[in-house]
């Protein structure tokens, strides 16, 4: 067993580089793992406590009325509390829907100027303006949104409130236009030149290519930017605090005010007696939000995957 | 009568008489093409029988894919080619100011080296160039993928699975599939490059053999690496080297007699 053959290598500096970015990637999903757990267990808290139905709504005699009437709010401050997640739930679909609307058209648009128009030279410099724009804060997003940009949307809409959830989504919607732009035009440019140039030799006019080919290959990507922009705008906090007045309303109108889910919890968590039903409810909008974004992201991923398969040639 | 070949295996068995009599399709007089500065075709002239196969051979990087993407010109979507020289077909100039492009790929159709179906249904491939060209009908749309999955002897295998995906079908049906393609725009020249050379030999001679058929109604003009593929299929073979046509005649005497001494060399393989 002296033989040469049996003697191992031994490369110590190898050995430690591997289980040091072991560790470090067994230590960011277990990071993840931890805040899902620690999420859920403080969320499910909340029934101690309180019911399922609390987190719909509550019957509460109505002094106008003088009847019990059946009120779907979330006033976590009150003589009776109320914690139905209904309005904040409703508050941030207003805000995300138009948000990625107002971004997918926008994105896709300029995904295909940029993958497939621009020039070299155009491209080289609109992608670094578009990375600026991923980096504004968006804390100076939302200063500007509620300083100028709600008091131009009040005078050209003659809204009753100056702060509501469109001012909000027109914020959320340059949050997540980067995002939006950068995975549809990464879709565009994975779809081959062979394709492209199978439907040019066919005699097609580079609008007839963009749209009979390169659009339909790039599709599921271009969907899976869409969902991930979704999610993203859903999780938006700090524009839509300030932007959208923050009024708990349930409301399908564009022009009131509202309260998402995120701006609830970044208000309120601050100021709440740590381990009280309030503290506990705050948690359980925290889960129903992170229920919310992971399903879309999971979701997104089975998109692109599938585009992958596709594509394979 | 089927000759030995320097290159080695047969001639095709055509009828080559017949092509002679044939009239010029293609016509290059003076070519010179440009990649930016780089000079990459140097003063082709050469005319391309109607109804024939004309095969290019040379080593990579001679200049023959290059040319033969100056006959539709599929050079136009890469930045800084340029063009020097006259390229006509059926005595227009296809480089004149107001050619209208789509119109002459319609003429000119292309099988790329790589195939590549679309990633959609096989019907939608077939049907991709004539909706392109406004075709809307769906009973006509039906006739002519039909009649051109016939021509490119794929209907059989595919008849039953027109709306599944095409690339589910194997190598060979997908590059089959592209001439499809090709041939329900009605064209009447077809370019082809290296249109084998990523196939198994069984869907290689299934190409081959689709080359004959078509050879009676279009003017075809390949590109190959393979030396008995150029034998085999065509009427007349251009060698190309180093972005210049060194020699152009009937296969038959490339193959058997070459005039130039480099020619003979590549053929038999003592270069390239």
């Amino acid at each position: 067993m002296d033989h040469k053959l049996f003697k191992k290598d031994v490369h110590w500096g190898e050995w430690l580089i591997q289980k040091a970015l072991l560790l470090a990637g067994i230590s960011s999903i277990l990071i993840i793992a931890l805040i899902f757990i620690f999420l859920f267990r403080e969320a499910v808290r909340f029934f101690h406590t309180g019911t399922p139905m609390d987190l719909i709504g509550k019957w509460v005699y109505d002094d106008w009325e003088e009847r019990n009437v059946f009120t779907m709010m979330w006033q976590s401050i009150s003589e009776v509390p109320k914690y139905s997640l209904i309005p904040l739930i409703c508050g941030s679909f207003l805000v995300a829907f138009p948000a990625t609307l107002i971004s997918a058209v926008l994105g896709i648009g300029c995904a295909v100027y940029l993958s497939e128009i621009a020039p070299y030279k155009v491209r080289e410099t609109l992608k670094p303006a578009l990375e600026l724009l991923a980096g504004i804060p968006s804390v100076v997003i939302g200063f500007v949104m509620l300083a100028f940009i709600a008091t131009f949307v009040q005078d050209l809409f003659h809204t009753k409130f100056r702060l509501n959830a469109f001012v909000g989504s027109l914020g959320v919607s340059l949050a997540v236009l980067p995002i939006m732009i950068t995975i549809s035009e990464d879709a565009m440019r994975a779809v081959p030149k062979e394709l492209r140039d199978a439907s040019y030799a066919l005699g097609a006019s580079k609008w007839q290519t963009i749209f009979g080919t390169v659009l339909p290959a790039a599709v599921s990507g271009i969907s899976a930017a869409v969902i991930l922009g979704f999610g993203r705008a859903l999780g938006e906090t700090m524009i839509v605090l300030m932007a959208t007045g923050n009024a708990a309303l349930v409301t399908g109108n564009i022009f009131s005010s509202v309260r998402t889910m995120t701006a609830n919890i970044a208000a309120e968590l601050g100021s709440v007696a740590q381990g009280s039903e309030h503290y506990y409810a705050l948690f359980l909008v925290g889960a129903v939000l992170f229920t919310f974004t992971f399903v879309l992201n999971l979701f997104s991923e089975i998109v692109l995957s599938k585009m992958r398969q596709k594509l394979r040639m | 009568m089927i000759a030995r070949t320097l290159a080695g295996g047969a001639l095709a068995d055509l009828d080559r008489d017949d092509v002679a009599q044939n009239p010029v399709k293609i016509s290059v007089h003076d070519l010179n093409m440009y990649y930016g500065n780089v000079r990459a075709l140097h003063g082709i002239t050469m005319d391309i029988k109607e109804r024939a196969v004309t095969a290019l051979i040379g080593p990579s990087g001679c200049g023959k894919s290059t040319f033969l993407r100056t006959l539709n010109r599929m050079n136009d979507t890469i930045p800084g080619a340029r063009i020097e020289g006259i390229v006509t077909i059926d005595g227009v100039n296809i480089y004149a100011p107001d050619v209208n492009v789509a119109a002459l790929r319609r003429m000119v159709g292309m099988v790329f080296q790589k195939q590549n179906p679309f990633p959609k249904s096989v019907f939608d491939n077939v049907a991709y160039g004539p909706r392109l060209h406004g075709i809307t009908d769906r009973a006509f749309l039906e006739h002519r993928v039909e009649e051109s999955l016939k021509k490119s002897a794929l209907w059989d295998e595919v008849k039953d699975r027109l709306h599944t995906s095409a690339m589910q079908l194997s190598g060979g049906q997908q590059q089959r599939l592209c001439i499809a393609r090709v041939l329900a725009v009605n064209p009447e020249i077809i370019l082809m490059d290296e249109p084998a050379s990523a196939l198994d030999p069984l869907s290689t001679a299934k190409i081959e053999e689709l080359i004959h058929q078509l050879r009676k109604h279009y003017t075809i003009v390949i590109v190959t690496h393979n030396m008995q593929q150029a034998a085999r299929v065509s009427d007349y073979t251009a060698y190309f080297y180093m972005g210049s046509l060194v020699e152009f005649g009937e296969t038959k005497g490339i193959f058997t007699n070459p005039e130039k001494k480099e020619t003979e060399d590549y053929i038999t393989g003592r270069f390239g």
